[in-house]
């Protein structure tokens, strides 16, 4: 079951905090993000990558975007 | 314009940053104010003044620039599918953070953006605002570190994200409606300067052109000067810092080559010695631009590509411009005005208030 982090609506740099938080937490090897700008995706693309994280999938949903990261290199 | 986003990339915020620091040396080369080729606080100030909401007279001018980050970044957000209306994170408390963000930077005299400027123009009083920034926007993580947060924002109407837009298009309507005539004060509802920083200005179209292009830029980039100390402070991360690098690195060669390059802390440019008050002005304007999200350049693109809180963080300074020069806060290159020690003290309070108090979690 992956964790979900819902980013939506928040401002720079809380989409981060909320996804490193996820990730320390250690829990989960997959994490789906929800964030609603271009900036927020890149940002939270970025952060994942630097914590060896793989983006899996972005999908545009509703006014924004999901990411699908996993834990580890593709 | 979909698919990968190259601005966003290493090389592509390196490019923007180099380009910018090409660029604010040479609208000094061609009339604005030494070390000021571009500073987001001192021409929102000399806005302030234009249209009359202070009256220091040595800084009044509808500064172009700042219509064009503006509306660079609003046709840049078009362009590229990402302009997006959205409102309603704390108004209010970005609206005073704008304030006192604005009230710190004229007790440095100068935003980030001209920190780096004077920086590359030889200005050793830089390096301690340069600090004073950094320790303000420390001190803003650890409020993020334990929760501070402004809360969501909401899609809204197109017509609200237009607002900023459309003020920036009344400015310069007024602009080309009232234009400076030799030897007046005033044309119309406009005020013009005959001496100082806010009669020297490069001329209109061009500074226009260059504002849009920076804005442009930028707003595919995020380039942002304050996120570009804390994202290193808070990640370790070093995106946002190399094209804040790259700007001070080709800011200064620039004006090596344009021979505006001039070592030293006294006798420098719209600038003062008193180092303590350098680095506390500019410790406050670090600390509400942390808590407020961007720097003031990165406000403005944001607000271009339809954040209605960002437009009102915009409008707190040029409010807060006004404050600061009716009050006596701001600085003059003769030191601190005379309530500007209290108004940094007042700041801090007001922005510690603030991070302390704002840690709704968001659910």
């Amino acid at each position: 079951m992956a964790a979900t982090v819902d980013a939506r609506g928040l401002s720079c740099p809380q989409p981060v905090i909320m996804t490193l938080d996820e990730i320390k937490k250690g829990q989960s090897n997959e994490i789906i993000i929800l964030v609603d700008t271009d900036t927020s995706k890149e940002n939270v693309t970025r952060a994942a990558e630097s914590q060896g994280f793989t983006v899996d999938k972005v999908t545009s949903e509703g006014e924004g975007y999901r990411i699908s990261i996993t834990r580890g290199q593709a | 314009m979909n698919g990968k986003n190259i601005f966003a990339t290493r090389w592509g915020i390196i490019g923007v940053g180099a380009c910018i620091g090409i660029l604010a040396p040479l609208l000094q080369k061609l009339g604005n104010p030494g070390n000021m080729g571009i500073c987001v606080a001192c021409f929102e100030r000399d806005i302030a003044g234009g249209l009359g909401l202070h009256r220091a007279a040595v800084v009044q001018y509808i500064r172009p620039e700042i219509i064009g980050f503006v509306l660079g970044a609003l046709v840049a957000a078009y362009l590229c599918k990402e302009y997006r209306p959205r409102a309603g994170s704390a108004p209010i408390v970005r609206f005073v953070l704008g304030v006192f963000a604005m009230i710190g930077a004229l007790v440095f005299l100068g935003c980030p953006w001209r920190a780096m400027l004077r920086l590359a123009g030889g200005d050793g009083n830089a390096i301690l605002g340069l600090a004073g920034l950094t320790f303000g926007i420390w001190i803003g993580t650890l409020f993020l570190k334990n929760g501070y947060n402004l809360g969501r924002s909401q899609t809204t109407h197109t017509t609200a994200g237009w607002m900023l837009p459309l003020i920036m298009i009344g400015f310069l309507v007024l602009l080309l409606i009232f234009p400076q005539i030799e030897g007046q004060d005033k044309n119309g509802v406009l005020f013009y300067s005959l001496k100082g920083p806010g009669s020297m200005h490069a001329p209109l179209l061009v500074s226009l052109a260059v504002g849009l292009g920076i804005g442009f830029l930028a707003q595919r980039s995020r380039f942002c000067t304050m996120g570009a100390i804390r994202d290193v402070v808070l990640f370790g991360q070093t995106h946002l810092l190399s094209g804040l690098l790259a700007l001070l690195v080709s800011a200064f060669l620039t004006n090596l080559a344009l021979s505006q390059f001039k070592m030293g802390f006294a006798g420098q440019p719209v600038a003062h010695t008193q180092h303590i008050w350098n680095f506390a002005g500019m410790a406050l304007s670090g600390l509400a631009f942390a808590l407020a999200g961007g720097c003031p350049g990165r406000q403005l693109f944001l607000a271009g590509e339809g954040d209605g809180d960002a437009a009102v963080f915009v409008m707190g300074m040029i409010v807060g411009a006004g404050i600061a020069h009716n009050f006596g806060l701001a600085s003059s290159p003769e030191g601190v005005g005379a309530y500007g020690v209290p108004a940094v003290i007042v700041g801090f309070l007001v922005c510690l208030f603030i991070g302390f108090t704002m840690r709704r979690k968001s659910a």
